[in-house]
């Protein structure tokens, strides 16, 4: 388990990329204040999902627009083809902890 | 109408197939490529396949089981060399015909090449994947000295590729300033200035004479006399529309195939897509063929809207967009860069290499360039609108 940041340093409609102790970079949403946790790699190519266009529950690739479900890590649109990981998130004394699965996506 | 012949088996002529399903066309689909590759990605051509660290499976653009589902005859290895005036009929260079109710011209570009380059081996143009494979055997024969023609954007990644490679290289470009017919002048020189960041010479203002080497590439001979020694040479100086196969089918061609807004050519039920189409453009304000990757991959939307519905459909509202890698760093544009529009640093810096830069015109924002910084980027492309008829299009 990794404590990410405090609630208050995730505003909505931001992100938050996870590097240290992650076997692969790991991006959290607040998405209208619901947070998400998935992998940060597009399955595509090569570009950080934290970086992308949030909008409700989908996050559009900042380098080719496919979207991605974050609630099933699975892609709505080409040129995506893979799901994405998706990891839990839970609050504790107002901070955000990123529990990270392993093995493959959903 | 009944059946669809695309002719032209890439990125634009499979989204056309995917477009055409999508919006229900239940009829019959052939697809005719003059490769013999199922479609396949280009960008990585230049990048990480060139590099040997993306394989040729990994460039596939659709799969076995979304082949099945779209329901396509396949003549791959086969190229169109006519269409019929009524656009009924397709032959092939095999001379077998091809009948169809409707036609999408989805051929795209082929590199242009400098004259003196026959007969010898060791110079490569870069579009496909087979050029591809023959480059990247070049490259990684431990032959050491790379002079790459055109400092454009496929130019600037081969090189960068080769130098990631540990080749030493040499850029020859023939304007003052590289990338300024994209960029303009200013974010022209910047950009092009992560040549030398990285140890590439850059040569600007100077044309090719000539080339020497009996058998194979030996060396560059520049219009000043000087001679670069070359083992591998890459000529990147631009494209030019594949159209050669439309003479006699009343198919209107000028600088590729020329379209209204939607995709419609002067013949009724042919339609053209991709880097072949030469469309009137809300965002640069003429009529442009625009030769980027999303572009093929949204365009045919609009092309098929026309076709199922025999009207010409309008386009989206959405700016023209390319990504380029090089050293790095991802350079992104979206919209259109006019000679004079003016670009100012809205984020970052231009020495970091990180920085977004907005370009006016007439007081309008006309274009965002980003490298990288594809966040900022993203949100600023969204505020970019067609421009309003008041706002000075230079010709
Ligand atoms: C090396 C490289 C790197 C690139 N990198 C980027 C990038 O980083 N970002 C970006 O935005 N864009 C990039 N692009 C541009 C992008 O790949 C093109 O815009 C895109 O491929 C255009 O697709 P298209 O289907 O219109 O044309 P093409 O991909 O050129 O496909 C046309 C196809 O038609 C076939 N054909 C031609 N004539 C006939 C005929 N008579 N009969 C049958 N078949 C025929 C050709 O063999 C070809 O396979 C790159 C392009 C290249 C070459
Ligand atoms: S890298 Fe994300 S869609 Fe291509």
């Amino acid at each position: 388990m990794i404590t990410v940041c405090r609630v208050e340093d995730l505003p909505p409609g931001e992100a938050v990329r996870v590097t240290e102790d992650v076997p692969a970079p790991v991006a959290v949403f607040n998405a209208d204040g619901e947070l998400y946790a998935v992998d940060d790699t597009c399955t595509h190519q090569d570009a950080s999902l934290a970086d992308g266009w949030l909008e409700g529950c989908l996050i559009e690739c900042p380098l080719h627009a496919s979207a991605f479900d974050l609630r099933t890590g699975l892609p709505t649109c080409l040129p995506a083809k893979a799901a994405l990981r998706t990891h839990r998130v839970t609050v504790e004394d107002g901070e955000i902890r990123l529990h990270v699965s392993v093995g493959e996506p959903a | 109408m009944r059946s669809v012949a695309v002719v032209g088996a890439s990125l634009a002529g499979l989204s056309t197939v995917r477009a055409l399903r999508a919006e229900g066309f239940d009829g019959s689909l052939t697809v005719i490529g003059a490769e013999r590759h199922e479609p396949y990605d280009r960008p990585p051509l230049s990048k990480g396949f060139l590099k040997g660290d993306v394989d040729a499976d990994a460039l596939a653009l659709g799969s076995p089981e979304e082949y099945q589902d779209l329901d396509v005859r396949w003549l791959l290895g086969r190229t169109a060399v006519r269409l019929d005036p009524r656009a009924t009929a397709l032959t092939l260079d095999d001379g077998r015909q091809v009948q169809t109710d409707a036609v999408v011209i989805a051929t795209g570009a082929t590199p242009r090449t400098i004259a003196g380059t026959d007969g010898l081996r060791g110079i490569h143009t870069l579009r496909t994947l087979d050029d591809a494979h023959a480059l990247r055997a070049d490259l990684v024969s431990g032959r050491p000295h790379l002079v790459v023609i055109g400092a454009g954007f496929i130019g600037a990644e081969v090189a960068s590729t080769a130098r990631a490679l540990g080749l030493e290289v040499t850029i020859v470009e023939a304007t003052a300033v590289p990338l300024e017919r994209a960029l303009g002048r200013e974010m022209g020189r910047i950009c092009s200035g992560l040549h030398a960041d990285h140890g590439v010479r850059l040569l600007c203002g100077i044309g090719v004479r000539g080339f020497t080497g009996t058998d194979r590439v030996e060396g560059v001979l520049l219009d000043d006399g000087r001679l670069l020694p070359a083992d591998v040479v890459v000529v990147g100086v631009g494209v030019t529309p594949a159209t050669g196969w439309l003479a006699g089918s009343g198919v209107e061609v000028a600088d590729g195939v020329v379209c209204d807004s939607g995709c419609a050519t002067n013949v009724p039920r042919v339609v053209a897509v991709g880097d072949v189409a030469n469309c009137p453009n809300q965002f640069t304000g003429r009529r442009s063929r625009i030769e980027h990757w999303t572009h093929a991959t949204e365009q045919p939307k609009t092309a098929v809207r026309t076709l199922l519905s025999g009207t010409s459909a309008a386009p989206p509202p959405v700016p023209p967009y390319f990504w380029s890698d090089q050293y790095h760093a991802r350079i992104q544009l979206a919209g259109h860069v006019s000679p004079g529009d003016e670009p100012r640093v809205v984020e970052g810096d231009v020495d970091s290499r990180s920085f977004v830069a907005v370009y006016r015109r007439d007081g309008h924002e006309v274009a965002v360039l980003a490298v990288n910084q594809p966040k900022m980027f993203n949100r600023l492309r969204r505020t970019l609108l067609p421009f309003p008829s008041a706002v000075r299009i230079p010709s």
